[in-house]
């Protein structure tokens, strides 16, 4: 099961995909689980509105500081007996891992669910490196027994079922009975919980992630259901944040604000189990909790964001709405995106991480419904930036030569009015003629991408200007009379 | 240090060109000025009944998040409190303290077989016994801080926890119990941790199917003494 997918085999990965019951079993639990929910709690939240665009103007103020902000947070931190690393790329964030792990002689290394360490491949690169990391999130955990990405932000499991974590747990659980019981979701979750619970305490480092950190106190925030991430910075003797430099905030204000609006738009629930605050290492009065804390400020493409037109994308929580209401999510399923963030907000940060050569088919993978920025608890306006990465790659010439010939040609046509309302006329009229008493088409030259799936319904005889023109004559008279 | 230095300087550098940011520019100003008198934003209205209306409130959104929240008469009642619900859920009588005085010093010699012991969690303590500095109606939220009387792996450990709470403790909402902790830490940095926990650990990661005690306590018992002022 181990992918080597890529971002470059989307429409390879998307028609595989199209084909897998996986992806298809999913879809249905992804539509069951989040969407309903999410409508729920924002319903009963006659405030949820207010706090959306609130949470926007945080944001974008943050933003438009970053720097002043982010050299705050770090006297923060500092102030408090923690360190910040400064990692201008994900292999200087490799780097900085490895070094705290290596300065205290760490052999396992226990992980609460970062997408940060999945961005970066901490795993592989630790355990080349001979260390043993653990992840402890319970999604996490499954597929990492079974070396493979994730499928979605939150829950990265979502594409399995129970049949495929029972192999999962029966293989690499080989020090349990053979005979146990091993089919309703409580089996799973306690089996892991017994698995785990010795490694929490063995671990020499805890790695997290963060969601929040706060430029008034130092402290980075984590936003969790199960307690592995807690249980993670808690027991082991060093503690390693790996956040990115957009996640700061100003003040524990700003974080009420949109702490309001994550678990909402995530799973629906009013709010998340566990939000835990970190500032610092214990302190010398505490009865426990990590003796180090480290902070590892990651850009990683980040700051080339900024100042452009890909700079509201910054804003995102990673809540996951926008893939939970995404008709192509839903249909392709997360692996088809071929790197760590699938979905519209992906299909955004793939092409400015990677390069926009590396990833153009993400982009164009959208029907433009609008619904990922209408759930979106930042308003990032997904479309839109979708777009701006379509007009980038026609820029760069990197659209194929037919549907650039194509959109010449259109071009030609929709500059000359009156051309266009001629020959638009005219191409209405012949091809209601060729499509005969069907009114549709089986077959039409040049556009099989269309007709190999379904029929291509032919016009009626009039164009839309023309139906147009009508009405407004027919509105004009109307007023008349 | 040239290095660290270096990188620090390359993302900052990075950030200021990206944001055109010029000294003098006021950017400071504006951003000194936001964390020393931080803005709150809108605020639930349901949080702003008075106090017994948030009382209400937390016991409701807590139950409704799977958490038991036991109404005590008064903090001398805790212990046998505790024996009844470790009875009822028929848990091992066997309670891991916070070393907290307000705990220790409860009426213990009333409940003779309950094995108490103090300190941080250790993997084979069952149940774990804690004071909360909060509790947020809002979202029926305790707010539990690290400190002498209060080691985090209490709250995450074992398979039960119980904490209390003072029913004069209870604050409307989010921002009003943050309010309370920068009081009672009059200018110190926060505590190394500060828990806000709803209802026990939970997980949906199996086909999206809610199931409680993922890795944290798999039961969380409020008791919520009702003070005399309260």
């Amino acid at each position: 099961m181990a992918t080597a997918m890529s971002p470059l085999g989307f429409k390879e990965n998307a028609r595989k995909a199209l084909a897998d019951p996986l992806v298809a079993r999913s879809r249905v639990h992804i539509k069951a689980g989040f969407i309903a929910k999410r409508r729920k709690a924002a319903d009963r939240l006659p405030e949820f509105e207010a706090l959306r665009d609130a949470a926007r103007d945080i944001k974008d103020h943050t933003l438009a500081h970053l720097d002043l902000y982010l050299e705050r947070y770090e006297a923060a931190v500092l102030a408090t007996g923690g360190r910040v690393h400064w990692c201008p790329t994900a292999e200087d964030a490799r780097q900085a891992v490895l070094e705290i792990c290596r300065s205290v002689g760490a052999r396992t290394v226990t992980k609460g669910k970062s997408m940060i360490s999945e961005e970066i491949r901490l795993n592989e690169f630790l355990e080349r490196e001979g260390l043993v990391p653990v992840e402890t999130d319970l999604g996490e955990y499954i597929i990492q027994l079974r070396h493979e990405p994730p499928s979605h932000i939150i829950a990265p499991a979502v594409h399995l079922t129970r049949t495929e974590i029972e192999a999962a747990f029966r293989a690499h659980h080989d020090q349990l009975p053979a005979e146990r019981h091993l089919s309703e979701p409580v089996d799973f979750v306690n089996e892991a919980r017994g698995i785990l619970r010795q490694t929490y305490v063995d671990a020499d480092v805890g790695v997290t992630g963060a969601n929040f950190l706060v430029a008034e106190t130092g402290s980075s925030i984590i936003v969790t259901n199960e307690g592995n991430g807690d249980l993670t910075q808690c027991l082991p003797k060093v503690h390693i944040v790996i956040a990115s430099l957009e996640k700061v905030v100003p003040a524990l204000e700003d974080v009420n604000v949109i702490l309001r609006v994550l678990a909402r738009s995530a799973t629906g629930q009013e709010c998340s189990t566990y939000t835990t605050f970190s500032t610092g290492p214990r302190r010398p009065e505490d009865p426990d909790g990590p003796e180090q804390y480290h902070v590892i400020l990651l850009d990683n493409g980040r700051s080339n964001m900024l100042g452009g037109e890909f700079q509201d994308a910054l804003r995102c929580i990673r809540c996951g709405a926008c893939m939970n209401h995404c008709p192509v999510y839903h249909a392709v399923g997360g692996h088809a995106y071929g790197w760590v963030y699938p979905g519209p907000i992906g299909a955004v940060l793939t092409p400015a991480f990677l390069g926009i050569e590396q990833a153009a088919h993400l982009p164009n993978a959208s029907t433009f419904c609008g619904r990922c920025e209408a759930v979106c608890p930042l308003r990032i306006p997904l479309p839109k930036m979708m777009r701006h990465w379509r007009e980038r790659e026609f820029e760069r010439h990197l659209t194929p030569r037919a549907a650039r010939w194509g959109l010449g040609l259109w071009a030609y046509f929709a500059r000359r009015p009156r051309l266009y309302r001629a020959a638009t006329a005219l191409a209405a009229l012949a091809l209601r003629a060729m499509a005969g008493r069907r009114g549709r088409f089986r077959r039409l030259p040049l556009a099989a991408g269309w007709t190999d799936h379904r029929d291509f319904p032919a016009p009626e005889g009039r164009t839309f200007q023309q139906i147009w023109a009508d009405r407004r004559r027919g509105q004009r008279k109307g007023r008349q009379s | 240090m040239s290095a660290l230095g270096s990188k620090r300087d390359a993302v900052l550098g990075a950030l200021r060109s990206r944001l055109g940011r010029r000294p003098g520019d006021g950017g400071a100003e504006a951003v000194a000025a936001r964390i020393a008198g931080p803005a709150r934003g809108p605020i639930p209205a349901r949080s702003a009944g008075d106090h017994a209306a948030q009382v209400a409130l937390f016991v409701e959104m807590a139950r409704e998040v799977a958490a038991t929240v036991v109404r005590v008469p008064a903090a001398e009642a805790v212990p046998a409190a505790v024996a009844d619900y470790l009875k009822s859920e028929n848990l091992p009588a066997e309670i891991r303290l916070a070393p907290d005085p307000a705990l220790r010093g409860l009426p213990w010699d009333g409940q003779p077989l309950i094995a108490r012991s103090e300190g941080p969690a250790r993997p084979s303590d069952p149940v774990s016994l804690t004071g909360a500095f909060a509790g947020i109606a809002e979202t029926g939220t305790l707010m539990l801080t690290s400190g002498r009387a209060g080691p985090t792996t209490l709250n995450f450990l074992p398979e039960t926890h119980i904490a209390v709470l003072r029913a004069h403790d209870i604050a409307g909402s989010y921002e009003d119990a943050w309010d309370r902790l920068r009081a009672a830490r009059a200018g110190a940095p926060l505590p190394r941790t500060v828990n806000l926990i709803t209802g026990p650990s939970r997980t949906a990661d199996i086909e999206q199917t809610i199931q409680l005690g993922a890795h944290g306590p798999r039961r969380l018992c409020i008791l919520l003494v009702d003070d005399a002022d309260s």
